[in-house]
C-alpha cells in the first residue's frame, strides 16, 4: 500500500465486500425494527397495523422479562466463573509433563466438538436423569435420594450443561498462553525463593490475564444467546425459570405466534448485549493494551 | 563465605551423560568463568550450582555446608539469565524487591536496599518503568540489581551480554568486573567468548564434553596450555597448529605458535609462503599466509605492514613461544 494509488485501487477491491457486510446487518435489524412497531400476530395474517411503542411496553412489563434478564446474567456470569477457574486449573494441570499427553489433550478438547444439541440430550438423558442418569445411580449408590436436576434447579442444570461445553474452549486458551511463558523467568523466581503459590500469583497470573480476557470476551458474546442446551432440556421451564432473553424471545414468536413482540424483545436484546459490550470494551481494553 | 566445592559431580539426561565427572574448587571471592564451545556443558554446569537441575551424581558444598539436595532458594545464591528473565508486568522497582518480598523482608527494609541497589547500578530514574520501556543494558542492570538485593554467597551469570551490542557488551563487562571488585563476592560467570573469560577472570574453568580441560589463571592458560583444545581456544586469532616435518624439527608431533609470535619479512626467515587474504586494522595487521610445505598459518603484527594479496613473505616462530604437544594433544614441557 505504498502509493496513492495502489492505496485507492485497494480501497476499490474492499468495497463490495463491505457493502455487501454493509446490507447484510443493515436490512434484518431493518426489518425487525420495522416488525417491533407492527402489530403481527402469526394466527391473524394480513392484519398487521401501526402498534406504536405498545410492543415495547408490554414485552418491558412482561415479568418473564426480568426474569430472562436475570437468568442472561446468571448463565454468563456462572459459565464463566467455572469455564476461567476450572480452565485455569486443568491448563496448570496439562502443563505438566506425563505420560500420554497427547491423548490425555485431545479428550479434554472432545466435549467442545459435540453440538449442543447433543451434548444437551446426553446431559439430559445420561447424567441428570432421576431414574436412569448416572448422578441418580450414584445418589442411589450411597443410599440417598436422587435429585431431579432438570427439574428442581434448572438454571443450575443449564449453566453446568453449557460450562462444561465452554471448558475446552478456555483450556485450550489458557494452555497455550501457559506455554508461551518464558522457562528462565520461572527459573528466575525459583531462585528468587517464589514457592509454587507465589509463582502462579506473581508470575503465571499476570501473564494469563491477556489469555483470560480473550476468554471472557468471546465467551460472553456466545454465552449471551445460549439457545439449544435449554430448548433441548427445560425448554425455559419449569415456569420461566431457566428462560434466557433469547429464549424468550423465541417463545414470543413461535410459541404465542405474536412476530411483532418477539421483534420488540429482540431489539430490546440488541440493545442489552451493547450496553454490556460497551462496558466489557472498556474494561477489557486496558488490559489488552498493555 | 562464598566458596564452592564440586566433587565427582555428574549430569546424566537419558543415556547421554552431559557432564561425565567434574571436580572444582572455587574459592570465595573469585571470579570465575566456565568458557567453553557451545554444547560443551557449561550452562549444565551452572545450573547444577544453581540448583535448577539436579545432580545425578556427586556432591556439590555451598560455604562448607552440603547443599547438593537444597533447593535452589535456600543455597544462597542470585542468577542472571541469559534473556534477564525480569518479570514483565512488574516495574523495576517490584523487579527488583521480589527477592526481598519472598523472602518475607519489611517493607522500610526493602525500600532501602532497592533504592542502594538502584544507585550502585544508576537505575535511580527508571525504578517505576516496566522492563519493555529499558533498553538492554539497563534490563541487564536491572537482572544484576536483583541478584545483589539478597546479597548472596554467589553470583551466576549465564552468558549475561550475548544479547547486547558489542559496544554494549564492552562497557557492561567493565560495570561486572567493577562490581567484583566492589562487592568482592564470588562470581561464576559462563561464556563461549574466550576475550570475556580473559578480560573479566581470576580464574578461567575451560570445558570440552562436559571434562575440565585445564583450570587456570587467563595468562596461565594462554602461556602454559595443558593441551592442544585448550591451546586452540584461548588467544585470538586462534593458535596455529602445524604437523609433520616442521613440528618434528621441534621434537613435537603438533607443534602450535601463536600469530603473535610469527616474526614477518619481507627477505628472509624459516618459512616462506603466499599472502592469502592482509586484514589490516590499523593497530594491527592479520596475514593469512598459505606456507609452503605447511599450509594456512595466521600471523599478526603490530601496526601496518603494507603487503596485499599474492605477495611473498618469509614467517619466523619466535623459539622461546613454540607449544609443543604429543600425539594424544597433551603439552610437552
Amino acid at each position: 500500500m505504498a502509493t496513492l494509488h495502489t492505496r485507492s485501487a485497494a480501497r476499490l477491491m474492499i468495497a463490495p465486500s463491505v457493502l455487501l457486510l454493509l446490507a447484510w446487518m443493515i436490512v434484518p435489524l431493518a426489518l425487525t425494527i420495522y416488525f417491533s412497531f407492527l402489530r403481527y400476530n402469526l394466527l391473524m395474517p394480513g392484519m398487521e397495523e401501526f402498534a406504536g411503542f405498545s410492543n415495547y411496553s408490554y414485552f418491558l412489563t412482561d415479568p418473564a422479562f426480568f426474569q430472562a434478564i436475570f437468568n442472561t446474567l446468571a448463565i454468563v456470569l456462572g459459565v464463566l466463573f467455572i469455564t476461567v477457574i476450572g480452565g485455569i486449573a486443568l491448563a496448570l494441570l496439562l502443563d505438566q509433563p506425563m505420560f500420554g499427553q497427547g491423548i490425555v489433550r485431545i479428550l479434554v478438547i472432545a466435549p467442545f466438538l459435540i453440538m449442543p444439541t447433543v451434548a444437551a440430550l446426553v446431559w439430559k438423558n445420561m447424567f441428570m436423569n432421576p431414574v436412569n442418569g448416572l448422578f441418580a445411580w450414584v445418589a442411589k449408590l450411597f443410599g440417598l435420594q436422587p435429585f431431579d436436576f432438570l427439574a428442581n434447579a434448572p438454571l443450575l442444570s443449564v449453566i453446568l450443561i453449557v460450562a462444561w461445553q465452554w471448558l475446552p474452549f478456555a483450556t485450550l486458551i489458557l494452555l497455550t498462553a501457559l506455554q508461551s511463558l518464558d522457562e528462565e523467568q520461572k527459573e528466575a523466581a525459583q531462585m528468587d525463593g517464589a514457592g509454587a503459590w507465589s509463582r502462579f500469583i506473581y508470575l503465571v497470573l499476570p501473564h494469563l490475564s491477556r489469555a483470560i480476557t480473550v476468554v471472557i470476551l468471546i465467551q460472553t458474546i456466545f454465552l449471551l444467546s445460549v439457545f439449544a442446551e435449554i430448548l433441548v432440556t427445560t425448554n425455559g421451564g419449569p415456569g420461566t425459570q431457566s428462560t434466557n432473553l433469547t429464549f424468550l424471545v423465541y417463545a414470543q414468536a413461535l410459541l404465542q405466534f405474536d412476530v411483532g413482540g418477539a421483534s420488540a424483545g429482540g431489539i430490546i436484546a440488541v440493545i442489552l448485549a451493547n450496553i454490556v459490550a460497551f462496558f466489557l470494551m472498556r474494561m477489557i481494553g486496558k488490559t489488552l493494551e498493555a | 563465605m562464598g566458596s564452592i566445592t564440586l566433587s565427582k559431580v555428574s549430569k546424566v539426561f537419558g543415556a547421554h551423560a552431559v557432564i561425565p565427572s567434574i571436580d572444582l574448587d572455587i574459592n570465595n571471592g573469585e571470579f570465575v568463568v566456565f568458557v567453553g564451545p557451545s554444547g560443551c556443558g557449561k550452562s549444565t554446569l551452572l545450573r547444577l550450582i544453581a540448583g535448577l537441575e539436579d545432580v545425578s551424581d556427586g556432591d556439590i558444598v555451598i560455604d562448607g555446608k552440603n547443599a547438593t539436595e537444597l533447593p535452589p532458594a535456600q543455597r544462597g545464591l542470585s542468577m542472571v539469565f541469559q534473556s534477564y528473565a525480569l518479570y514483565p508486568h512488574m516495574s523495576v522497582r517490584s523487579n527488583i524487591a521480589f527477592p526481598l518480598k519472598m523472602a518475607g523482608e519489611d517493607k522500610a527494609v526493602i525500600d532501602k536496599k532497592v533504592a542502594d541497589a538502584a544507585r550502585v547500578l544508576n537505575l535511580t530514574d527508571y525504578l517505576d518503568r516496566k522492563p519493555r520501556q529499558l533498553s538492554g543494558g539497563q534490563r541487564q542492570r536491572v537482572a544484576i540489581g536483583r541478584a545483589i538485593v539478597r546479597q548472596p554467597k554467589a553470583f551466576l551469570f549465564d552468558e549475561p551480554l550475548s544479547n547486547l551490542d558489542a559496544a554494549l557488551r564492552v562497557n557492561m563487562r567493565l560495570e561486572i568486573s567493577q562490581l567484583h571488585q566492589d562487592l568482592k563476592t564470588t562470581m561464576i560467570y559462563v561464556t563461549h567468548d574466550q576475550v570475556e573469560a580473559m578480560t573479566m577472570a581470576d580464574k578461567i574453568v575451560v570445558l570440552n564434553r562436559g571434562r575440565i580441560e585445564q583450570v587456570g589463571s587467563p595468562l596461565e592458560l594462554y602461556h602454559k596450555p595443558d593441551n592442544l583444545f585448550v591451546a586452540g581456544f584461548i588467544g585470538s586469532p586462534r593458535m596455529n597448529f602445524v604437523n609433520g616435518a616442521a613440528a618434528a624439527a621441534h621434537q613435537a608431533h603438533t607443534m602450535g605458535i601463536r600469530p603473535e609470535h610469527l616474526a614477518l619479512s619481507k627477505d628472509s626467515g624459516a618459512w616462506q609462503g603466499t599472502v592469502g587474504v592482509a586484514e589490516h586494522l590499523g593497530s594491527d595487521t592479520f596475514l593469512h599466509v598459505n606456507v609452503d610445505g605447511i599450509g594456512t598459518v595466521t600471523a599478526r603484527v603490530s601496526g601496518d605492514f603494507a603487503v596485499t594479496h599474492g605477495d611473498r613473505v618469509f614467517l619466523t616462530p619466535d623459539p622461546q613461544r613454540v607449544h609443543r604437544f604429543d600425539d594424544k594433544g597433551l603439552a610437552i614441557r
